[in-house]
Order: C-alpha cells, then structure tokens, then sequence
C-alpha cells in the first residue's frame, strides 16, 4: 500500500495539465448548446479534411472526394458570380411544392382521419401511389404538366405531400382512440363539429407538426431530381449539371448548400408549429 | 383551500333541487355480444352488468361502491349515455338516456382536461358550447373557480397543475353547465391520500352550494361512507347492486367525522357486506 502512494501522486501530476485542459474545453464548448453544436460542426468538417488530406481509403475512398477546403473555392466561385437566381428558383419551387402538399396533405388527412367513408375512396389509390419514388415521377411530370416550373413543383409537392398527408391521419386516429376526451366534449353538449375544431384539431397538431418538419426536409430531398428538369437555374440544377460534366466540388457545394436550406426551413417549420401550441413543453434528459 | 362561505354564495344557486332524478331500470350489459364485438371477441362474451336497478332522489348524493372489475364504469358510461345498454334503460328527469348530453355532467378517473387549453379554457367550454357570449362566461367561469380555490391558476395549462387541482378543475367544467347529475368515476382514485381527503371535503363544500345531484363511482369504503346520503353496495360477476344502505351520519361532515364511532361502525357494516364480493373478484 506504502509504495503505491508516492506513484500515485506522480500520476495524479502528470494528469492534472490534461485534466485542466479538459475542463477549459467543457467550460468552452459543454457550458452551452450552441457552442455544443458549434463543436459538432467544427468536428464534422475537421474530420472530413484529415480523411481528405490522408487520402483516406478502407472500404470507402476518399481519395477522389472534394475536401472542405475545395468545396469552399467552389462555393466561393460560386457566390461571387450570380447565385440569387438560382438560389430564389430552388427555394421557390420547394416552397410552392411545400405549400400546397402541406394544405392539401393537412385537409386531406383530417378527413380521411375523420370520415370512414373518405378513408375508403382515397386511401387505396394513395397507398398505391405513395412508395414511388420521386425520381420515377419525371417522365410522366413533362407529360402532364405545361411546364417544366410547374413539373418541378409537382415532384418536390410528392416528396412533400405523403409524409404530410400519412402524419395527419395518424394523429387525427390517435386523438380518436383517446375516447376520454372526446367524451369530455360530448357530455357537455358538444357537437361533432365542435369536437373535430376544439379537441380533434389541437390534439391532433403535434403529430402533424411532425408531418409537416418531415414534409419541408423531404421537397428539399427532392429538389435534385425535381431540377433534372430545369433547363438553366437551380441549386440542384448546378449539382446535377456538375455530376454531368464530372466537375466534383461544386456537387459538394450543392449537397450541402440544399442541406443547410433544408435544414433552416425545416428549423423554421418547427419553430412556426411550437408557437402554435404553447401548451407543449419538453424537457429533455441532461437539459 | 379551506373554501370561504362568503365566496361561496356568490356561485349561482341552481333554482330546483327537483332536478336530477335518475331511474335505472332492469339494466344488463353483455359486451362482446353485438355484430361488430362478436368477430373481435371471437363469440366470447362477457355479462357485466345483470339487471341492475335503482332510483336516485333530486339533490341526492349517491354512491356506487364495488370491487374493481364488477361494471361500475360501465354502468356510469350507461347513464352517461357514453355506451347502450344490451337491455333496461337509463331515464334522468323522466326522460330516457339515449346519448351523451349537457344534463349529465361526468367526472373521469383519468385527468381529461384538455392539454391545450388553459384552465379557465377547460372550464367555460361548456358554456361556449351553449353559446353564451364572453363576458358572461368570463363572470361564470370566475366564481367556480373561487368556489374550489383555482383563481389564481386560471390561466395555467393542465401541465402546469397538480393531480388535485386538475381534477377540482374537471369537477367545476362539469358543473358550470349546471347539469341535473354529476356522475363520477372514481375522480380522486389517483390522488395520494392527503389530497383524496382535502378532495372530498371540497366536493362535500361545493355539494352544499349547489345541490346537484350527484352519482359518486367508488371502491373504497370510507369515502362512500364519508360521502353518500345512500351507498349502493354492488356484488360482481355479474356485476349487480347487492345491497342498499343510508348513511345516517348528520351533515354538514368535515374530514375529522371520520374518526368517530359511528363513521367507524357503519364503514365496518359495509366492509362486511362487501369482503364477500371482494374475495369472488380476486378468484376470478
Ligand atoms: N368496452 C369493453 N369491451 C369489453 N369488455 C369490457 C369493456 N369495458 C369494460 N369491460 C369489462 O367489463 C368489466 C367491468 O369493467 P368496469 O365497468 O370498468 O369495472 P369497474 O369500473 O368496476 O372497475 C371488466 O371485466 C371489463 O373487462
Ligand atoms: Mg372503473
């Protein structure tokens, strides 16, 4: 026992200098969330450039993949020449699509919700319609549609529409199966109408919240093949036309220039719906 | 949450104690026996209530006593209106029940006021249901929730309350619609002790305002004791009332009635009738 103690105090000091870093770098980054998800960040794109630099290569390769550094003179190139084109023609073809699948997604589902009769007449088509994949929607999207704009909206529409639509349902069924509510509306007098506008509908906005985040995630999927269509502008339209021509960076660029948009508008949904229930409050493990 | 007299006469009486008289009538329940069961219960069925009969006076409150499992819910939900009866019916003022309605306010063991709403939200939706404008809802509203100690939690959401005063909040949405019977299902059976006593000399206070009749849903002896005019004893399998006795302890009761004698001696009658059907429950 005697003679472990000096040893210990040996190791005790050698450790304290990595032990003070250590609670410098919590007291940095762990003290609050946003410099917890700044350190994410930093992480993510550090470690991407070490994997280029070393020309990392274990089953995936990363030799021939653009690092950051690459990927930031793409985009550099990229927004020093004219990007509010294409950047206005992407978010407005997602936002359209978004729009009105979330409308249509929403109203539909609380009816299928709602009725029998319209869950029968609507849902074995939709069910039909609903695993195919967006891309298999392009031959017939320049077939239907006038033009390509709009048969650009109809395919970031699908990607939207079915997460939209299928959330709905499901709460707007969850809400009916918790009988004890809906019974507090009937006995007090409460008539069907009254029920669907002031329990059915509130009850049932959390999980379409949920519908919609997905839903603004998804047009976002969607926007590379929506804009295999576009003759000229588009941040996917760049992305694919760069694949096309083998030119890697500014895919890269696009990537992650669609997923920092989806990112936002799918932050500013959530946010949008957290202030539409001011009921709901979440209080997470470690918070 | 001692509760003033003085804030207590300002609730509006209920004019009649005439109203709120309930007749049940030779009432049977088999579930599982219609078409629609019958494919999930695969022609199991399951006779839960047989026959049950029993008045109930205006102004009366009346309990329901019986093991878990022997159909109080389910005769509760019947008088409700909630679900219909196999055969028998329910009648309330002379008029038979045949589907929910604003005359049969329900208090429910779970808490059920609306997550998005706030208190005073849950509590008027009755009136806004029958349409009356917002001032008065607003004067209404107010005077309940003084009546059972909720006017400073008025504009809370049911998250922000605690167990007792979600369901003080439940009893007075039922009762701002002055309904002719309250029925309630077991409405402090979630509560810890402490509160479930506080609960019932609460209920008992607002009870004396109001004179609503009410149907009182219970499994343990001494609230219905501590509670009832009358105490329905009910027996299980199939679930039907085994015996009926008045409660002849003097009103108004506080909480400390039950440490006397006779609340002693008549809760010992009722452990004697009931220990029998407890036991055939527990078998089962
Ligand atoms: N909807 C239902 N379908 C089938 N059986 C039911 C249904 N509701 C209640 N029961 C059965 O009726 C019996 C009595 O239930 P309940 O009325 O809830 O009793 P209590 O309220 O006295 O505990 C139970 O055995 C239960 O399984
Ligand atoms: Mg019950």
């Amino acid at each position: 026992m005697a003679s472990t103690l000096p040893q210990s105090r040996v190791h005790a000091d050698a450790v304290a200098p990595v032990a003070k870093l250590w609670r410098t770098l919590q007291i940095l980054f762990f003290a609050n969330r946003s410099a917890t998800r700044c350190l994410s960040l930093i992480l993510f794109f550090g470690i991407w450039q070490v994997l280029c630099i070393t020309g990392f290569k274990f089953f995936i390769n990363f030799q021939l993949v653009p690092s950051p550094w690459e990927v930031v003179g793409a985009t550099v190139e990229f927004f020093t020449s004219d990007p509010g084109v294409h950047i206005r023609s992407s978010v407005s073809r997602v936002l359209l699509g978004f729009a009105v699948a979330s409308v249509l997604g929403v109203i539909l589902g609380l009816f299928i919700g709602w009725f029998q009769i319209i869950e029968d007449l609507m849902m074995p088509w939709l069910e039909l319609l609903r695993p195919i994949p967006a891309v298999a929607w392009i031959p017939l999207a320049i077939l239907i549609f006038p033009t390509a704009e709009t048969g650009m909206i109809y395919i970031t529409f699908i990607g939207a529409f079915f997460p939209v639509l299928i959330s709905t349902i499901r709460a707007v069924e969850n809400i009916l199966h918790d009988i004890v509510l809906i019974r507090v509306g009937q006995c007090l007098g409460a008539n069907k109408w009254f029920i669907f506008k002031d329990i059915v509908l509130p009850g049932a906005l959390p999980g379409i919240a949920g519908g919609l985040t997905i839903g603004m995630g998804n047009a976002w999927f969607c926007l590379v093949t929506a804009e295999i269509l576009a003759g000229r502008y588009g941040v996917g339209y760049i992305t694919w036309e760069s694949y096309v021509t083998s030119n890697y960076p500014p895919i890269v660029m696009g990537m992650l220039l669609i997923g920092l948009m989806g990112a936002m508008s799918s932050w500013a949904v959530g946010r949008g719906m957290q202030a539409l229930m001011p009921w709901r409050v979440i209080k997470k493990q470690g918070a | 949450m001692r509760v003033g007299r003085e804030t207590l006469t300002r609730v509006p009486k209920i004019e009649s104690a005439v109203k709120g008289a309930v007749n049940v009538e030779g009432v049977s329940m088999i579930f599982g026996d219609s078409p629609q069961e019958r494919l999930r219960h695969r022609g199991k069925t399951n006779q839960v209530l047989d026959s049950v009969n029993f008045q109930i006076k205006p102004g009366e409150l009346a309990c329901l006593l019986g093991p878990s499992g022997c159909g109080k819910s389910t005769l509760l939900n019947i008088i409700a209106g909630f679900v219909q009866p196999t055969s028998g019916y329910v009648m309330v003022d002379q008029q038979p029940v045949t589907k929910p309605g604003a005359d049969r306010g329900f208090v429910f063991q779970q808490y059920s006021l609306l997550p998005w709403k706030t208190t005073f939200q849950n509590v008027e939706l009755g009136l806004k249901i029958k349409g009356l404008p917002k001032a008065e809802r607003q004067d209404i509203v107010g005077e309940y929730l003084n009546l059972v100690g909720l006017a400073k939690y008025r504009d809370a959401y049911p998250s922000e309350l605690s167990g007792g005063m979600k369901q003080r909040a439940s009893i007075i949405r039922a009762l701002v619609n002055s309904p002719s019977v309250l029925l309630m299902d077991e409405p402090f059976a979630a509560l810890d002790a402490q509160t479930r006593h506080m609960m019932q000399a609460l209920l008992l206070n607002v009870w004396d305002t109001l004179k609503t009749t009410i149907v009182f849903v219970t499994h343990d002896i001494e609230e219905a004791v501590f509670l009832g005019d009358r105490i329905f004893v009910m027996g299980v399998q199939p679930g039907r009332i085994k015996a009926e006795l008045s409660v002849p302890l003097p009103r108004p009761r506080q909480l400390d009635d039950m440490l006397t004698p006779d609340f002693t001696q008549i809760s010992r009658q009722v452990f004697d009738l009931i220990r029998e059907e407890t036991l055939k429950s527990m078998e089962n």
